[in-house]
């Protein structure tokens, strides 16, 4: 694994034009987007790509395809959202043996909109075992996760509260972000009521966005247009698919293994931190993901949140781009907290950038944490 | 007449659930090379991967192992009225399953973890029975 490390870059991220609710353009059209205005912040050309990573409806043939190419390393794996986290890693190995030269990890999804979307994938398991009791939507099963971890641990709709606001008062300095208004504890509590126990404003936005990111070895990545990105380590596994099927319903073993494979990578320990971006498409998820990781013990997670910690100004940030639950999420968000990371290593971020932002952490959940991905970015080798 | 819930399409493997189902009894699978029930079904054991896998009736009891109240309509094929309550039982034999508690007001100061539950068979159509559950001893 040694050899891995910091043996490629990230040299190119972008998103789509635009984000947000956009029915004039299909997901075919977001993710094409991206990939060009990822490609172009390289400073690379779309002739230049031979290798394609993307998850979800489009299988890299699909992109590949669109673009015009024939790339002659792709991989579709679809773990569920953090697969383009996964992917990263995926690239790492192709991209240090030599299997391709410049690889793009990428998205486009018209969760909004439903824009140019094919019919849903097999249904026979949950179609039997879950559907026919209302299950369904996504709060519908990381309820249960969230709702066992507030009986074990005593965490509270409060403390989750306390990672919308965080996470809110990030989106206030994000251009981009969808939802900039100022929130309280208060308001997360009194927001419409979906499914105990979440209320609207802990679940995470639906949105139409794509995203990209673009990389290549260490060697080549010097001749790129911007200050390359180093990946440490990365890291991945998956445990189950189907809630029940959990091992330990508030604990995700899936994403102590990837941190684990990461961090050793790496060879950094969690203190060295400054920046750390999670997946949140709820509320309880960061500081599920922060105990599993081990950075605390089970149930002290909600503790990195709030005023002076993960807030703008605070002592170790969390997602920074105002996160899936105000700046953008398309249904597989995990493109996005891979593109604010390589944003606040290089500095980019204006009003929101972290100051001396020099190693960070982007872990992200596929289905009910039921998948895990873990990345380590640094500015430096 | 339309159904409040979506009708599950059996697969080959789940045959003996659903069959067990319609005559009121809840089976489940289970490994007769490690002992243990699993849940769903499916040709293997998860535990020890053997493939002698036998069928048996269970006891109908578990704990509410976690849970959530629908405020909304979240599923658009799931048509019956919110609020209600979604369950994840623990069944005493050891598998998790997904299901609805009933015959208990759906207020999260009332319904708590852990709770002792049992099953109560709900008819859907003539081939389709689900298991629902209500609080051990009968509805609250």
């Amino acid at each position: 694994m040694k050899e891995l490390r910091n043996s490629v870059c990230i040299v190119g991220v972008d998103e789509s034009d635009e984000l947000g609710t956009l029915p004039h353009k299909s997901q075919l059209t977001l993710h094409l987007e991206a990939i060009r205005n990822a490609v172009r912040d390289a400073g690379l050309k779309i002739g230049d790509v031979d290798g394609i990573f993307t998850a979800g409806q489009h299988s890299p043939a699909t992109i590949g395809e669109a673009l015009g190419i024939t790339p002659r390393y792709v991989d579709g794996t679809t773990v569920g959202g953090c697969s383009f986290i996964i992917m990263v890693g995926h690239a790492l190995v192709a991209l240090h043996h030599g299997l391709c030269d410049v690889a793009v990890v990428c998205h486009g999804e018209s969760g909004r909109s439903g824009v140019g979307v094919s019919p849903r994938r097999d249904n026979a398991l949950p179609g039997q075992f879950e559907a026919p009791y209302g299950f369904g939507g996504a709060p519908t099963y990381f309820g249960m996760i969230t709702t066992r971890h507030m009986h074990e641990h005593g965490t509270t709709l409060e403390q989750w509260a306390e990672v919308a606001v965080s996470t809110r008062e990030w989106a206030r300095l994000n251009p981009k972000a969808r939802n900039r208004e100022p929130i309280t504890i208060a308001d997360v509590l009194k927001s419409r009521p979906v499914c105990y126990p979440f209320n609207l404003l802990n679940i995470c936005l639906v949105t139409d966005a794509g995203g990209a990111v673009v990389l290549t070895r260490a060697d080549r990545a010097k001749d790129c247009a911007k200050k390359p990105v180093y990946v440490r380590g990365a890291g991945e596994a998956t445990e189950h698919v189907m809630v029940t099927q959990m091992g330990n319903l508030t604990f995700s073993e899936a994403t102590r293994m990837s941190g684990a494979k990461a961090f050793s990578m790496a060879r950094v320990a969690h203190k060295d931190f400054n920046h750390l971006m999670f997946y949140d498409a709820f509320t309880s998820g960061p500081p599920i993901m922060l105990e599993s990781l081990g950075f605390c013990k089970p149930g002290d997670g909600v503790g990195f949140f709030g005023p002076g910690k993960s807030t703008p100004g605070g002592s170790l940030p969390i997602n920074t781009n105002g996160g899936g639950l105000s700046y953008t999420h398309s249904g597989m968000y995990g493109i996005f907290p891979i593109i604010e990371s390589v944003r606040q290593l290089r500095g980019e971020c204006g009003a929101r950038q972290v100051p001396g932002c020099s190693l960070s952490l982007v872990n992200g959940m596929g289905g009910m944490l039921s998948a895990a991905g873990t990345l380590v970015l640094a500015n430096e080798r | 007449m339309e159904l409040e819930r979506p009708l599950p399409v059996p697969t080959p493997e789940a045959k003996p659930y659903w069959d067990g189902l319609r005559e009121h009894k809840l089976m489940l699978p289970r490994c007769r090379a490690c002992r243990r029930a699993f849940f769903y079904p499916r040709v293997l054991c998860p535990f020890c991967h053997a493939s002698d896998i036998e069928w048996f009736q269970a006891s109908g009891r578990g704990r509410l192992y976690s849970f959530e109240i629908a405020y909304q309509t979240i599923s658009k094929v799931f048509k019956v009225k919110p609020p209600y309550v979604l369950a994840m039982v623990e069944l005493e034999e050891g598998p998790r399953l997904m299901s609805n508690l009933v015959g208990i007001e759906p207020d999260p100061k009332r319904i708590r973890c852990d709770m002792p539950v049992e099953v109560v068979f709900h008819k859907l159509t003539d081939e389709i029975t689900l298991p629902l559950f209500q609080p051990a001893g009968g509805a609250a």
